[in-house]
């Protein structure tokens, strides 16, 4: 999780200068500018151009990556549009192995002139770096797959949508909410288009057009008497999908204690009822420290996967390349090696996924040539595998990488991101009521919240937006100030059932932070509802 | 592009607005020319060279107001931008909050925030700082992972009302974890300056080592409330949450740890024990910063907390104009001040207690209170009778920075530090404090 930005984002305390100064964002888009994508025959030109410039001076293998990035917020609160930012990127990234040894550089500067220097750099500092480099890069092969191309398949071009219709929609949220009750609304919508181009020597030509968006808002609700604030952010999701997310379709809600929502999001449906939530919030009692059940919706749960099971079965930090920064894993190649490590229950299943359709990390291709791929990484509780790019797939004896290969940016370098990372439905037919049945001291945790892991994903503490109390099989109530905090193995060997795939449910974020310069990925993370068994629960209110 | 000098970017700024025709303009001009080089399992990963520019231009009519960036600067480029900011504005709804273009502003002369030596930072050097962090590691039979980045850039602004700014800075950044061989062992140092003279790289280096080495073995304690020295990189993680949290808008809006019931704020009131002071100032000689905030406005010395009293909220101008005040905008650089001892003399006057290296994964629990949650990590150590006795296991926290600097015990020398979470730099004291709230343990080395 890009954590500052994230915390911009899903805190609502943004303003446009906020936005201009995170640097993935780029600059603002020219109005009128023409949304179309850069002539592929003009990208193959100056990749060509690349490839030759850095063989000449040594490299033994190059990829270009050529990426125009365009991004879309539009930013409200209560009555008024505060602001509505295009940003766009353009530019080139050059990645080289000269001397054994990876170089890296960056322009955005197009001229052939410029990016053959580019090139030369980019050999210049392998060669440098080579000086200190131990053993060479080794990269799994990889074929060539030509001139090919790849779309996310959207309905309906976001970036397309007369603005109109966007600003009206998200003040009708925020009447919504107003007319709900609420002291103060902050709503937004986040689009972003992808245009990515890559080649490399290895023979491939490869063109992507991709598409993400992110409605969500936040509802204050005050207690003027006491001064004490309660807010309830949105249940959407970040998907991989077009304007026809905000659509809304009876057929993917989930009515319960709150709506729920699958492919389409009522945003103003939400909106009315975070009003009343937040107003609930402010009345509800605060938790009693212990060990409860919890029954965790996909909007909750899919940030406990993302952190205790996506990342630490990233190849790099388990080999200690995020050693200084985003941490290692406990779960290391012994445990891999032993095929019986009990990672969780039977219950959990749980695949790398990056050709799921909607998801944030549905790519054709990644950010090196590698074609998108499913596998398994836990199956019946067993750690099976983890996830890999081309220079770590041997480690683990592959014959080929896991295609898990991604920058942010033109200007970053490319390594090893996160697939999607998703808990399987149950085999078993249930619902969530049934689920709740069963529960005699329980709490039913929806959506996302504080969030912390430590750096080998052990020990973890989330909260969430809403808590319901269960008693001997029935919600009596809202709770209020709770957390809970575990250790990763224990927690999903505590998973005593998930409910079945007409529950299953994306979550997701855009800000998933990693590496040094940091950068933000999009990853998407499925679920259907889950229980898991004692979990200690602490209060968190405190006095200042 | 090179780092442009003052006469040049005012020669380009004073061109391009003169092809505005809005109410009124202004543009902000900048770049940088970076590098960095990231190592891992004892030798380089990756690294990279980076060489940008922008421009970016405001046009505004009424309360109207268009944003567009370019990075093109012949002259039909810059005017066809200057255009098109227009037409956005026309097209853009009318911002009620909008407010209009600062006239020109006095600085202050500018402090010393850029350093030729940090600017001519080779490939060549990177690879040999980090080739000495390198060799350190291998002597002592650890397994090293760090990140040197640095950086020289120039920005500038000039706008219709006749505002002109221009600032030239370098900074060079510097992190390492050193872990042992069996991974029971890690350790953690970090260090950013303007001044790449400054940068030990080998020195540092075996500040992490000794506490990788120290580390190994560590014992379980029982989570609970215990005393703490946070050294500067711990400390800086909370106290940012705290002075970056000074804003006005929220606190009067009710919604913010300074709120108080009735629509009242806790500025002018005593918050946290009478030893906190906390101040920024650009001409600060060990954490110079810009002589003026993004907008325009200039950046002076300003007292943000003053023995303990919230002395300043950050103001935007809307806010400001709203609340009939002057606007302050928010500060650059931040300093603590502190005492006159070190660590190891804070470390002696400990009875009982837990010296914390790092703070990791700071998130917010509660806004209300500003509660906090994170780890212990790399180098986490039991001191009894004034000597650290040995190493523990990683412990979670819940606490809030306004809780914990009313428990302040005792201060030290203030030292410039980074914070692992945002990456700012600031100038801040080692802290002792009493009744830190751990509520679990960590078995993550």
């Amino acid at each position: 999780m890009k954590r500052k930005d994230f915390l911009y984002l899903t805190g609502m305390g943004i303003s446009a200068s906020m936005l201009s100064r995170i640097p993935v964002f780029g600059s603002p888009v020219l109005p009128g500018h023409d949304m179309s994508p850069v002539d592929v025959a003009l990208k193959k030109r100056m990749a060509d151009v690349v490839l030759n410039a850095a063989r000449s001076k040594g490299a033994t293998y190059t990829d270009v990556r050529i990426g125009r990035y365009l991004n879309q917020f539009v930013v409200t609160r209560e009555n008024k549009v505060e602001n509505i930012v295009d940003t766009q990127s353009y530019g080139m990234g050059i990645r080289v192995i000269a001397n054994g040894c990876w170089g890296f550089a960056a322009t955005d500067k197009l001229d052939n002139d410029s990016i053959a220097k580019a090139a030369e750099l980019a050999v210049a500092i392998a060669k440098e770096n080579a000086r200190i480099q131990t053993d060479p890069v080794q990269l799994v092969p990889q074929k060539g797959h030509g001139e090919v191309s790849w779309k996310t398949p959207i309905e309906r071009n976001a970036f397309e949508v007369p603005m109109k219709e966007k600003t009206d929609l998200l003040l009708s949220v925020n009447d919504a909410a107003m007319k709900g009750g609420a002291n103060y609304v902050n709503s937004i919508l986040f689009l972003v288009n992808e245009q990515k181009y890559f080649a490399s020597t290895d023979g491939s030509y490869i063109d992507q057009d991709i598409h993400r968006i992110w409605p969500l808002f936040a509802v204050t609700k005050i207690d003027s008497k006491t001064g004490k604030f309660e807010t309830r952010q949105s249940l959407s999701a970040p998907r991989g999908m077009g304007y026809e997310y905000m659509t809304p379709r009876e057929s993917d809600k989930i009515k319960g204690v709150t709506t729920l929502y699958k492919d389409r999001y009522d945003m103003l449906e939400d909106a009315r009822a975070a009003a009343t939530q937040a107003d609930q919030k402010l009345k509800a009692k605060s938790v009693e420290a212990g060990k409860y059940d919890l029954v965790l919706d996909p909007s909750h749960l899919w940030l406990t996967i993302h952190e205790s099971v996506g990342h630490p079965t990233e190849l790099d930090r388990v080999l200690g390349y995020e050693a200084n920064f985003a941490g290692t894993s406990f779960l290391t190649l012994d445990k891999w090696e032993s095929k019986k490590f009990n990672f969780g229950s039977k219950n959990v299943n749980i695949v790398a996924d990056k050709t799921q359709v909607g998801s944030l990390g549905a790519v054709g291709y990644d950010d090196e040539g590698v074609e998108a791929k499913k596998w398994d990484i836990i199956k019946d509780g067993i750690l099976v595998n983890y996830q890999a790019i081309r220079d770590q797939a041997h480690i683990i004896g592959l014959k080929e990488s896991q295609g898990c290969c991604y920058s942010q940016s033109w200007q970053d370098v490319q390594f090893q991101r996160m697939a999607n990372i998703s808990l399987q439905p149950g085999k078993v037919p249930m619902g969530v009521n049934d689920m709740i049945k069963n529960v005699e001291k329980g709490i039913y945790i929806i959506g996302d919240s504080s969030f912390s892991i430590d750096q080998q994903r052990y020990n973890f503490q989330f909260s969430g937006q809403l808590y319901y109390e269960i008693k001997n099989g029935k919600i009596v109530g809202m709770l209020n100030d709770v957390a809970y905090q575990s250790n990763t193995q224990e927690f999903w060997n505590s998973c005593a059932a998930v409910c079945d795939a007409n529950d299953y449910r994306l979550g997701g974020s855009f800000f998933d932070g990693k590496g040094q310069p940091m950068q933000a990925s999009a990853v998407s993370h499925g679920s259907s509802t889950a229980l898991f068994k004692g979990v200690n629960v602490i209060n968190t209110a405190r006095k200042i | 592009m090179a780092i442009l000098t003052e006469d040049e970017c005012r020669a380009i700024l004073k061109k391009a607005l003169g092809y505005s025709k809005a109410d009124e303009c202004e543009i902000n001009f900048g770049g940088s020319d970076s590098g960095n080089i990231r190592y891992a399992r004892n030798t380089v990963s990756t690294s990279g060279s980076l060489s940008q520019t922008s421009m970016v231009i405001s046009s505004a009519f009424g309360k109207k107001l268009g944003v567009v960036t370019t990075n093109e600067y012949d002259d039909a480029s810059v005017e066809k931008a200057v255009r098109l900011s227009e037409e956005l504005a026309q097209l853009a709804p009318e911002n009620p909050e909008f407010v209009s273009f600062l006239g020109p502003q006095t600085y202050a002369p500018r402090s010393k925030t850029f350093v030729s030596e940090t600017a001519a930072i080779t490939p060549a050097l990177r690879t040999d700082m980090v080739g000495k962090s390198l060799d350190t590691a291998k002597e002592n039979k650890l397994i090293a992972a760090g990140f040197l980045q640095n950086s020289a850039g120039f920005s500038s602004m000039m706008n219709s009302h006749g505002l002109f700014a221009y600032n030239t800075s370098t900074d060079v950044n510097f992190s390492v974890t050193l872990r042992s061989e069996d991974g029971t062992g890690s350790g953690y140092s970090t260090k950013g300056y303007n001044d790449v003279s400054k940068l030990d790289t080998l020195a540092f280096t075996k500040i992490a080592a000794q506490k990788a080495t120290g580390s190994k073995g560590a014992k379980a304690i029982e989570p609970g409330k215990y005393t703490v020295i946070l050294e500067p990189a711990a400390g800086i993680v909370l106290l940012e949450q705290l002075y970056g949290g000074l804003d006005a808008r929220s606190a009067d809006e009710g919604r913010s740890f300074l709120s108080k019931p009735g629509g009242k704020t806790k500025l002018g009131e005593k918050m946290v024990d009478e030893r906190v002071n906390i101040y920024s100032d650009p001409s600060h000689p060990d954490l110079p910063t810009g002589s003026w905030a993004g907008d325009g406005q200039p950046q002076i010395k300003r007292s943000w907390i003053e023995k303990g009293v919230v002395k300043n909220f950050t103001y935007s101008r809307y806010w400001a104009q709203k609340q009939g005040i002057k606007s302050i905008p928010n500060p650059d650089g931040i300093i603590m001040e502190g005492g006159n001892a070190t660590l190891e003399e804070l470390i002696k006057g400990t009875e009982k207690g837990i010296l914390v290296t790092r703070l990791w994964y700071i998130r917010p629990v509660d806004p209300q209170t500003l509660l906090f949650t994170g780890l212990t990590r790399d180098g986490t150590f039991y001191i009894e009778n004034g000597q650290i006795k040995f190493p523990i296991k990683n412990l979670r926290f819940n606490e809030s920075p306004v809780i914990m600097l009313n428990n302040l015990d005792a201060l030290g020398k203030p030292e410039r530090t980074v914070s692992g979470e945002s990456g700012q730099n600031a100038l801040i004291p080692p802290m002792r404090i009493r009744d830190f709230t751990f509520t679990s343990l960590s078995d993550a080395v």
